[in-house]
């Protein structure tokens, strides 16, 4: 079933004012950095933050509209939940854990006990029926969520960064299990998660939260070529100005021009990844390009390459060989000049 | 030398406490503990504490958790009030709680008169009485290890069952409850040995009658005033007995670990 939701509350120090719409087979991960709001917003969809205002509609009914005195309660939204942590049932077995949803919607003893073996199984966790969460490893735990709250075969199914628990060992295989059954899962699903590499496994449209807001959301491949935020650029690993574009030249942020082969006018953003960007010792020379002069900041060295940060009337990363760090001598600090094709930048309407 | 006051203070409070029980084990007749147990007098009376202190166990359950959840997770104008006002008996002297309850339970009482008019019941010199007197006095031991068992428990896990369609009668039972049963337990257990020791209360508003309000500590009482101390002490080393019982069982909760 679909998910729509206008929500509009406030907590703590926290005012989320956010608008979202989950199509009835989509796989939507909201992502953000840490307080932003993500898990808040989660927890008003499954009705556990009541909202101020706005409302939350799931499979076309409205379950959450204070303005008209409407707030069905968590446990009659039909909407799955997977936490952070596990939080199982600690006095039940895994067995029970899982049949837990389907005995309070009323499933007879038997029945119950049948469809949670049958998720355990699925999960690849027949083999602790019998074992209380405090038996289990981290990993098993969160799949014995999981089990549980897909056999109440929710209305939509939503996620709050279900790998954080989780050791880095386990996690690639949680990974992989999480994305087959999000696959296998037929209605709206919502992953929060601040993890790009867990978003781009488990969704395909984005929503980007920050400080309460949604600065950013379609779908995957748009968002990560077309950033439209500092976070989200520093996320998807991309160099990011805003400016005001007139023909194939834009002046950015400091004064700097930088020239495009797209022309635009008005407010746009400026994006271009750090490994087209050239540092040189010498003003270089060439057709077609952005030219800066600064100075290096950073280095940082990983592998074979290092990202340097670079501070000039723009500033930016670039991404070199090891060898141009030495050959330039770029740890030695100086002046430095910054050079990126304008058939490298993509630029877009702000 | 100062470095020694505490431990010789201590030993000294060790001693205080310690040395009442040597005199009273010292004193029993061992050898005819099973006669005095099974006469009579003291068979009823230990049967009819049993029988009251369980129902007013009964009553402390039936009325202070419900009271111990809504102080733990409701806000209400007053709530501090009606705590206190809960917990009271706990700190108020037995006799003083015995008149009040004659005041309004009592014949005459606020509530009394009109129970009595109504149905003809009187709670004075009546069994129920006594099981009246026993929860009034041991109910806060239930509502405040409830209470407290309720504000600090996980309510993480309670979300989860909602979000499994547990409705909050189905989440009470089958989550909340049994994470809070430990120290339900042990607040029972604590609530169970104050009623089975209740004298002041129970002898100011429910009387003295053997096999009606007579419980054991009144039956030691009076065979103590009486002469009769063989009977006091084995009645007397049967309660001691269940407290160290009620102790022993809570040693995990309240002796911390060995």
């Amino acid at each position: 079933m679909s998910l729509s939701a206008d929500v509009d509350l406030r907590i703590g120090g926290l005012r989320l004012r956010a608008e979202l719409d989950v199509g009835d087979d989509a796989a939507v991960a909201v992502v953000g950095p840490n307080g932003a709001g993500k898990t808040t917003l989660l927890r008003a969809l499954a009705g556990l933050t009541p909202l101020d205002a706005g409302r939350v509609v799931i499979g076309g009914a409205v379950v959450d509209d204070p303005r008209a005195g409407v707030r069905v309660p968590t446990e009659e939204r039909r909407v799955g939940v997977v936490f952070q942590e596990p939080r199982l049932f600690d006095h039940l077995t895994s067995l029970q854990n899982v049949a837990f949803g389907l005995r309070a919607r009323g499933a007879s003893r038997t029945e119950a006990r049948a469809g949670a073996a049958g998720w355990l199984e699925r999960v690849g966790l027949a083999h602790v029926a019998g074992l209380r969460p405090r038996q289990l490893s981290g990993g098993q735990a969160q799949r014995v969520a999981l089990a549980r709250t897909l056999a109440t075969e929710p209305a939509v199914l939503l996620l709050d960064e279900p790998l954080a628990s989780v050791d880095a060992t386990a996690r690639a295989d949680l990974r992989h299990l999480l994305r087959q059954e999000l696959r296998r899962y037929p209605g709206s699903r919502l992953i929060v998660t601040h993890d790009p590499v867990e978003a781009a496994a488990l969704a395909d449209r984005l929503v980007v939260l920050e400080d309460g807001r949604v600065t950013q959301q379609g779908p995957l491949s748009e968002v990560t070529a077309r950033p439209r935020s500092a976070w989200v650029a520093e996320m998807v690993g991309l160099n990011l100005l805003e400016g005001t574009a007139s023909g194939r030249s834009v002046v950015a942020g400091a004064g700097a021009v930088v020239s495009t082969a797209t022309s635009l006018t008005g407010p746009v953003f400026v994006a271009f990844r750090p490994n087209a960007v050239t540092l040189h010792r010498r003003a270089p020379e060439g057709s077609a390009r952005n030219v800066w002069e600064g100075r290096v900041s950073e280095l940082h060295p990983a592998g074979d390459r290092a990202r340097v940060r670079f501070e000039g009337p723009v500033a930016l990363v670039a991404e070199v060989t090891a060898g141009a760090v030495a050959d330039l001598a770029l740890a030695d600090g100086g002046r430095v000049w910054a050079s990126v094709k304008a058939t490298d930048v993509e630029v877009y309407p702000a | 030398m100062p470095a020694a006051v505490p431990a010789v203070l201590a030993a000294a409070g060790v001693v205080f406490v310690g040395l009442p029980l040597v005199g009273l084990l010292e004193r029993v007749s061992w050898s005819s503990l099973g006669s005095e147990l099974s006469a009579h007098d003291a068979y009823v009376a230990l049967r009819l504490s049993l029988e009251t202190s369980l129902g007013a166990l009964a009553v402390a359950v039936a009325f202070g958790l419900p009271l111990a959840w809504v102080l733990a997770r409701r806000t209400f104008p007053g709530r501090a009030l009606v705590r206190a006002l809960v917990v009271l008996p706990m700190v108020l002297p037995p006799v003083v709680g015995g008149i009040a309850l004659l005041y309004a339970f009592g014949r005459r009482g606020l509530a009394g008169q009109l129970l009595y008019d109504l149905t003809g019941w009187r709670l004075v010199f009546n069994t129920s009485g006594a099981v009246l007197a026993e929860a009034f006095v041991s109910m806060p031991f239930l509502v405040v290890t409830a209470e407290a068992a309720f504000r600090s428990m996980d309510r993480r896990a309670e979300e989860a069952a909602a979000t499994l369609g547990a409705g909050p009668a189905y989440r009470f039972w089958r989550v909340t409850l049994p994470a809070v049963a430990p120290a339900l337990g042990a607040g029972a257990a604590l609530t169970w040995a104050r009623a089975l020791g209740e004298f002041g209360a129970t002898i100011t508003f429910a009387g003295n009658l053997p096999g009606v309000t007579q419980t054991s500590p009144l039956l030691i009482y009076l065979d103590i005033e009486s002469g009769h101390e063989t009977t006091a002490l084995a009645l007397s080393l049967v309660l001691l007995l269940v407290s160290l019982g009620v102790l022993v069982g809570l040693r995990q909760r309240w002796l911390g670990n060995p």
